[in-house]
């Protein structure tokens, strides 16, 4: 729980040194509890002061690094319960169950490492592989890291844990899963090395089995809910949450891992497991049509509120144009080019589609900002050379700025400046009746 | 240890709504279906109980559709040509409420004929909506709530611009309304207050703030429908209404559930591709609040619906 000023002031030497640069250990601890400062400008402060300081510092839901050879997927650090009133920072790391035992392995590896897909300009992939081992971790490791950078989560028993962890030199993989019979043996060999896995029927269980391991010196921990449906794991994952933000409960704040391969349906479960406030996310296989859509989910549910996905500025081809289809012109909001493109994707009409940078605005709110005038459409006309593309100079504008069309005129001279609807739903009708 | 889970509680209520009237109701429908009535956030089995199970409504068209996805005149089949048909498959589907949508070459005779073969060949409760032009919607929608009179129909779609004439015949028929708004709470909160304003008793409003499919704005709605509930619950009646969303809809708009060729090969089988970019739009938002969700593909039905019999199991 963050500490008041007051409360860090009472931590501090109270000698009005200076040292720090404020003039007072209170101004210096204000600015502390504000978190614009360190700690470390103060030369004078205690060691109890310092862990004192540094745990109520420590976020409620503990950062977890995985690491790969080369790569690393983060989860954890989330501090609100609706995306709304701030955002979700760390996206849950999509994972891909495979066996030792595969025959093959290395292709399946190959394959899902090698999947890349765009989205509004951003190249998604998968994020890594859960390794079930078998008596040869070792030469499995080797078979996987041959294919793959990312990190790993390596699924064994004790035995084969150890073979894989030591297979797996200066990475952090995360081991699944300590449980109340075997926390001992896997905490001492977590420590140092790997995230653990911790795994109880109840989350009071879990909460006394995180505890044991941490008193072991294991820090990276992830927490397996278990849940025999989507409403139990709801439940869990809403209460960790809970436990973790309103009440600093410490035991529970870690990120957790959710299994969707072992569920009914396996797309709705991952779904869930977006939305509701997973951090690691292991699929069943690598399946493009399973893993694009929920790749999309993750990135709309992670985006930041406070500003909007926007589309790179540009003129967009819309069902192959030929010079003589029209030139369309909208704002770089991603949802009003996709209402947009969409609305004329879908009536199978070719246009030219000029994408301005109106700062991820929509028109009208664009437009009200005087990010969207007939200064930036001409510049962007001229700019992405759309008249070198066309036969017929004829711009068509969004129907709520139409009172645009004089000032463009004189800044597209010999252009034909044309209004639209204002509604994306009537461009179709409208190219189909009044651009003929 | 004994962990002590923190619990909301919370002074407000989301209104319980029924749709749909059987005959001791004045209608003739084989049973109503209720909705909202929740005191909590969905599915926090822990805090209360959910009162009233989202419902799935299929969207049917009163003529068949020449704009629809392949995929969805292949499952369909036949019965598109025939809205009783197309009502009776969608029932057998999983259905637990209709939508019929007419469309601008109905008549207003044309109309009322396909609301009434509807409610003639499946005993499930009917939303109707309009084409979704002011004029049009208003001539079509005032003779179909007079002949369904005490049907507990929904009627829609209710706009800003376009609300009056929808909400007048249905307070004159016992028909509720649907409110559309386009991601905004403080807009839906303003057409609910104009809509109960005219008379409607806050009992006949369903409230619909619109979303967008996955990767196309689904986060907007998602959040929108999250902090219209939060706001119910802490006690804005104006935002007291189940809510009902349109995922079939926004999903086989986009690209990559419409079509199954010239598009990235990432993007994997068409059809499996199709039916989860639907069906995540609806999990996503029933776990956001959603009370009925429209769908129109019958595998994103059946998912859906097994999913919602997971989710309300305490």
């Amino acid at each position: 729980m963050a500490l008041s000023g007051i409360q860090i002031y009472k931590m501090l030497p109270q000698t009005n040194c200076k040292e720090c640069g404020f003039p007072t250990c209170l101004a210096f601890a204000m600015k502390l509890a504000a978190k614009q400062v360190e700690l470390s400008s103060c030369p004078y402060v205690s060691e109890e002061s310092k862990r004192q300081l540094a745990e109520s510092a420590a976020p409620p839901i503990r950062l977890v690094a995985l690491k790969g050879a080369g790569a690393e997927v983060k989860a954890g650090n989330e501090v609100v319960m609706f995306r709304h009133e701030k955002t979700f920072y760390n996206k849950p790391g999509l994972f891909i169950h495979v066996k030792a035992s595969d025959p093959d392995l290395a292709a399946k590896v190959a394959a899902a490492d090698a999947y890349k897909v765009n989205y509004v300009g951003m190249d998604f992939t998968v994020d890594g592989f859960a390794l079930v081992l078998d008596s040869d971790a070792a030469a499995a490791i080797q078979t996987v890291r041959g294919a793959t950078k990312r990190p790993l989560i390596l699924i064994g028993d004790a035995a084969a844990l150890q073979a894989g962890l030591s297979a797996c030199g200066g990475e952090t993989p995360l081991l699944y899963a300590a449980d109340a019979s075997n926390a001992d043996a896997l905490a001492e060999l977590a420590k140092g090395k790997a995230a653990l896995t911790v795994k109880a029927d109840s989350l009071e269980a879990l909460a006394d089995l995180t505890q044991k391991i941490q008193a072991k010196g294991v820090e990276d921990m992830v927490l397996d809910l278990g849940g025999k449906n989507l409403s139990e794991w709801l439940t869990r994952s809403t209460q960790v949450r809970r436990l973790a933000l309103k009440a600093n409960f410490r035991a529970l704040g870690y990120p957790v891992i959710a299994f969707p391969c072992d569920a009914q349906d396996e797309g709705i479960a991952a779904a869930q497991a977006i939305a509701k406030y997973a951090g690691f996310i292991v699929l069943s296989e690598f399946k493009p049509e399973l893993l694009y859509p929920l790749l999309v989910l993750r990135e709309n549910i992670y985006t930041d509120p406070q500003k909007p996905i926007q589309v790179q500025p540009g003129v967009y081809e819309i069902n192959q144009p030929k010079p003589e289809s029209p030139v369309l012109v909208t704002t770089n909001f991603s949802i009003t080019y996709f209402s947009v493109a969409n609305e004329v994707e879908g009536s199978g009409l070719p246009a030219w589609l000029v994408v301005t940078d109106a700062e991820g605005m929509s028109v009208l709110t664009a437009w009200a900002a005087g990010k969207f005038d007939a200064e930036r459409i001409a510049k962007a006309i001229k700019g992405f050379d759309v008249a070198s593309k066309v036969s017929k100079k004829r711009v068509v504008l969004p129907g709520h700025v139409a009172v645009l069309s004089g000032e463009l005129e004189a800044e597209l001279p010999d252009w034909e400046i044309r209004v639209g609807p204002r509604e994306a739903v009537d461009l179709p009708a409208f190219m189909k009746q009044a651009l003929n | 240890m004994p962990l002590e889970i923190p619990k909301d509680k919370w002074p407000g209520s989301v209104r319980a709504i029924t749709i749909g009237a059987t005959s001791a109701e004045g209608g003739t429908r084989a049973k109503a279906v209720t909705v909202g009535g929740q005191t909590t956030l969905p599915y926090l089995h822990f805090e209360a109980p959910t009162p009233n199970q989202p419902v799935i409504a299929v969207e049917i068209k009163s003529r068949k559709p020449d704009d629809w996805s392949a995929l969805l005149t292949e499952a369909w089949g036949d019965v598109m040509d025939d809205p009783a048909a197309w009502a009776k498959k969608a029932e057998e589907a999983g259905a637990g409420l209709l939508v019929l949508g007419l469309t601008l070459a109905d008549s207003p005779e044309d109309a009322v004929k396909a609301v009434k073969s509807v409610l003639a060949a499946s005993g499930l409760p009917l939303v109707v909506w309009g084409p979704g032009q002011a004029e049009k919607d208003n001539d079509l929608l005032v003779p179909v709530a007079e002949a369904a009179k005490g049907e507990r129909l929904v009627l829609g779609i209710c706009e800003d611009k376009n609300y009056r004439t929808i909400v007048a015949t249905a307070m004159a028929n016992g028909h509720l309304v649907q409110a559309r708004t386009p991601m905004d709470v403080n807009l839906s909160k303003q057409l609910n207050i104009l809509i109960s304003d005219m008379g409607m008793p806050k009992d006949r409003i369903i409230m619909d703030p619109t979303t967008g499919a996955l990767g196309y704005g689904i986060e907007y709605g998602y959040s929108v429908m999250e902090r219209l509930r939060l706001a119910a619950l802490q006690g804005d009646a104006m935002t007291q209404f189940p809510m009902l969303v349109t995922p079939g809809y926004e999903a086989w708009k986009t690209k990559e559930a419409k079509v199954g060729e010239g598009v990235p090969e990432t993007w994997g089988d068409w059809k499996t591709r199709a039916v989860n970019w639907e069906t995540y739009t609806a999990l996503a938002l029933i776990e956001s609040g959603a009370d009925i969700v429209v769908l129109r593909h019958p595998e994103s039905v059946a998912r859906v619906k097994a999913a919602i019999a997971e989710l309300v199991t305490a």
